[in-house]
């Protein structure tokens, strides 16, 4: 084979060359796999806590028992929002692709009010607990209860300073790519939370309010 | 209505006068010569005038080539610091025998072993695998940089702000005092007061998000960027035990993060995950720092598998052996690591059915690895084997690795492992395959890749003293240990009655000094070849005949790495191209788009690692500043819209040609 390079002519040689490289490649844009990455372990952390709560959610330590405290129609109502605020920002990015930035606003505003009643809600939920004696510190049941229903709070409470922040930059820049791909980012972000809410209001809740 | 008193500990909280260790001997001593370096240090770069380039062309840089040297000379000055606590744990079990106490205090040596065991794994053996697999990964893919390069600067600074935090615990208040993964109740509010685990705490989660970041960054790399034609089966071995490294921090280091944040939630606020009241359940921190911590050693040793295969077919002058058993080798680890977490805590009691599945896991994870020792052989038989300094590291590694798996199956073995449990035995053991396997590794890869970067070869001469020094010193220092683990030792010890042991202990002082130098040989290797760097110097960027796409370009590259993206046909695609008769191009070249260097990453960690430190002494008010601010920060870089520029298709043209001329006056 190096035999016949050799003898080859200049042009023939270049051709030979040139079959290993490109002149532009663009790679493709990773941002959103990378993003499903971060979600997935994410995801990891909230399966600890659930992990915790299993093993830990019966330890009452002759506390307060879940089926004592949770008060599922204000749970009910709470998750109401949060799945309405997913539906709201389907809307949003249904808007964005039709390229209307008033609406996709719009909605994104809606979204962030149905989420701020969701953190407001949930406020009231744990004063009300604390108020009574049932803080984290009453019980490992207790503990791992505020601990997995206090991070995705703060998720959802950071979803609303990002949506906040993306509604100003859509606001100054209009629908351009990298705020499309800002918003795609912030609604996977979203939905996610979505999707953890319904294990907890599963687990936690409707399961714990069995005897 | 705030008095003083109330604002004084809010803002300084625990800290106060107390903290500083002046009593300590050894303590004002390291801070005095850590004082008068970094005074030296500073002093040098104000002379040289060296701050602003410092600034632009390194703290600043997103360059995935700069970030990996930042990382690995961190990995190297910390190995200097975990290594000075392994001196001093073998200087003290030597002497501390009988009516003599060594010349350390229990509550200083139980903190010099936990930092040792924090430090060589977090801050040494994670940025020393985080830092070639940055440099080398994109090369050997064909790409301009990693896929988030702002992302990884953040993840640098993570990292490295992570072990300044331990660095602080020397001088200002004190380090845990509950080894290296600071169990329950005793690593509890109850069990140590003080804020020596909050320093273990905030450190690890300050450079766990770097780590994590870095695995998401990495992953997203090497799936979406590879060169055109490079499918999965033709990527180089070493990409593919980072990509299946980056899987398993990915899918660990969020549980270490979360088990973590228990812990201080534990701490800080009286809460009750692993308390012994109220329904605390401490196994569960076991239980879970472990489906962390097994996948962490797998995390450290596929790269260097990796980087293993790429020195012995280079070195070999052949194809890899098995190429196809090497991929699915790695990846049946790399599913089995998350397999067999249980097997550290046999003793824990969960009954024979569950102890003997994890048993047989761990010991089905030495069929893929055995595979993969065949493979290397098989590949060095009947090639033309060159015996430079990478492969001396191989076949020390091939040897001592072996020794070390055996010994981690006898302990997979559940009634054995009942009695060497928490034994010096299991100390030999893992230390035998991290050193063995993950140490001899990185040193093979830093001999290996180093005439890449800086573009001269390292000195041979003190490089085979290195390997000498620590590949003797390594048998002195632990086979001594496995004698004494038989013989019922416990580790963690800082005193012993029965003098007939204390021979084995000198033994393995002397093999810890001879260990220093081989460490001494290695900082002298580096010097000599600076000195000698034009004598070793690396014109043609392929000083190895080596096989895979990163030989292609300049040594060091240029920042762009390939002015034309290379096309694939062939697993050792470089070698593919040379046997073809590749050329390199010479002209056409066209303006390439880069990402632009940015301050964000440094300053968002920085405000990262003050928080952290307010958060360890408990000033409550500089913590939440430091988080308002830190918010501020990242909000503010959202807002920077252009993060890229081009290189000008006449800069191409001015780098390329003067390769072309090294080239040429080279020929």
């Amino acid at each position: 084979m190096s035999e016949i390079n050799v003898t080859s002519s200049a042009a023939a040689g270049a051709d030979v060359s040139s079959r290993f490289y490109v002149r532009e490649h663009h790679p493709e844009n990773s941002t959103l796999l990378g993003f499903w990455l971060y979600l997935m372990s994410d995801c990891l952390v909230f399966a600890c806590l659930f992990v915790a709560y299993a093993v830990l959610g019966r330890a009452y330590a002759g506390g307060p028992t879940g089926a004592e405290l949770f008060d599922l129609p204000l749970v009910a109502t709470n998750t109401a929002l949060l799945l309405l605020s997913s539906i709201t920002y389907g809307f949003a990015m249904l808007e964005s692709q039709r390229k209307r930035l008033g609406s996709t606003l719009l909605w994104l505003g809606v979204t962030g009010l149905l989420g701020a009643g969701f953190i407001a809600l949930e406020l009231h939920e744990f004063t009300h607990l604390i108020h009574e004696g049932a803080g984290p510190q009453r019980s490992a049941f207790l503990t791992s209860f505020f601990a997995l229903v206090g991070t995705h709070g703060l998720h959802v409470s950071f979803g609303i300073i990002w949506l906040v922040t993306l509604m100003f930059q859509l606001n100054r820049h209009g629908l351009i790519p990298e705020n499309r791909r800002r918003l795609m980012c912030l609604s996977m972000f979203w939905h996610f939370l979505d999707v953890v809410w319904i294990g907890v209001f599963t687990f936690v809740y409707l399961m714990g309010v069995l005897p | 209505m705030l008095d003083h008193t109330d604002l004084t500990k809010l803002i300084f909280g625990r800290l106060g006068w107390d903290a500083i260790p002046i009593h300590e001997p050894i303590l004002i001593g390291t801070f005095i010569m850590v004082a008068l370096g970094g005074a030296a240090l500073l002093g040098a770069l104000t002379y040289f005038r060296l701050w602003g380039p410092l600034w632009r062309d390194w703290v600043t840089s997103i360059d995935h080539k700069k970030i990996g040297i930042m990382y690995m000379v961190l990995g190297l000055v910390m190995l200097l610091r975990g290594f000075a606590d392994a001196l001093m744990m073998r200087a003290q079990q030597a002497i501390s025998f009988g009516d003599s106490a060594g010349f350390l205090p229990p509550h200083h040596y139980d903190q010099v072993f936990t930092a040792h065991g924090v430090i060589m794994i977090f801050f040494v053996a994670m940025p020393l695998i985080t830092g070639l697999m940055n440099y080398v990964v994109p090369l050997q893919i064909g790409a301009r940089d990693v896929a988030f390069p702002f992302l990884n600067n953040f993840s640098f600074w993570m990292t490295t702000f992570g072990a300044v935090l331990v660095m602080a615990s020397l001088f200002v208040g004190e380090f845990a005092r509950t080894g290296w993964l600071a169990y329950p109740p005793l690593s509890g509010i109850l069990g140590s007061p003080d804020v020596g685990v909050d320093y273990y705490i905030w450190s690890l989660q300050i450079a766990g998000v770097g780590t994590l970041l870095s695995g998401v960054n990495l992953l997203a790399t090497i799936v979406k960027m590879r060169a055109p034609g490079m499918t999965m089966m033709k990527m180089p071995v070493f990409t593919w035990t980072a990509l299946c490294t980056n899987v398993l921090i990915v899918a660990t280091f969020p549980v270490l993060t979360a088990v973590l944040a228990m812990l201080s939630l534990d701490r800080m606020f009286g809460m009750n995950f692993f308390t012994n009241d109220l329904g605390g359940n401490s196994m569960l921190y076991v239980n879970l720092i472990w489906i962390w911590g097994h996948p962490e050693v797998y995390i450290l040793v596929l790269p260097v598998f990796g980087i293993f295969s790429e020195v012995v077919s280079t070195f070999s002058g052949k194809r890899l052996f098995g190429y196809t058993s090497m991929v699915y080798a790695t990846v049946v680890i790399t599913i089995l690591s998350y397999l067999v977490w249980l097997h550290h805590f046999f003793t824990m009691g969960s009954g024979a059915s569950v102890n003997s599945f994890f048993g047989i896991t761990t010991m089905i994870i030495s069929i893929p690895t055995g595979a993969k020792i065949f493979n290397w052989l098989f590949t060095m038989y009947r090639g033309r084997i060159r015996f430079d300094v990478p492969m001396y590291w191989t076949i020390g590694f091939m040897i001592t690795f072996v020794i070390g798996g055996m010994t981690g199956v006898l302990l997979a073995v559940p009634p054995a492992d009942f009695v060497l449990h928490n034994s010096l035995f299991l100390i030999a053991h893992f230390h035998n395959v991290i050193i063995g396997g993950v140490v001899f590794g990185l040193f093979a890869g830093i001999n290996y890749w180093f005439p890449k970067a800086f573009g001269y070869k390292l000195d041979a001469f003190w490089g085979k003293c290195s390997f000498w020094f620590w590949f003797i010193g390594f048998y002195l220092a632990f086979m001594p240990l496995y004698v004494l683990g038989l013989m019922g030792v416990t580790r963690r010890m800082s005193h012993f009655d029965d003098p007939s042991l204390q021979i084995w202990f000198q033994v393995a002082a002397f093999g810890a000094v001879l260990i220093a130098l081989g460490i001494g040989s290695m900082l002298m290797q580096f010097y000599v070849s600076f000195k000698r760097r034009n004598e070793l110097r690396d014109v043609t960027g392929d000083p190895w005949n080596g096989r895979t796409l990163e030989w292609s370009t300049s040594s060091p590259p240029a920042d762009y790495n390939f002015a034309f993206t290379p096309r694939v046909y062939d697993k050792d695609a470089w070698f593919d191209m040379k046997k073809q008769g590749y050329a390199r191009p010479q002209q056409g070249f066209i303006e390439i788009h880069m990402p632009k260097n940015t301050a964000a990453g440094f300053v968002i960690a920085a405000l990262s690692g003050l928080i952290g430190f307010a958060l360890i002494w408990q000033m409550w008010l500089v913590a939440g500043l430091g988080f308002v601010v830190m918010m501020a920060a990242i909000i503010i870089h959202t807002f920077n819209y252009k993060r890229d520029y081009y290189i000008p298709a006449n800069e191409v043209v001015r780098t390329e040609d003067t390769r072309t001329r090294l080239l040429e006056s080279h020929v």
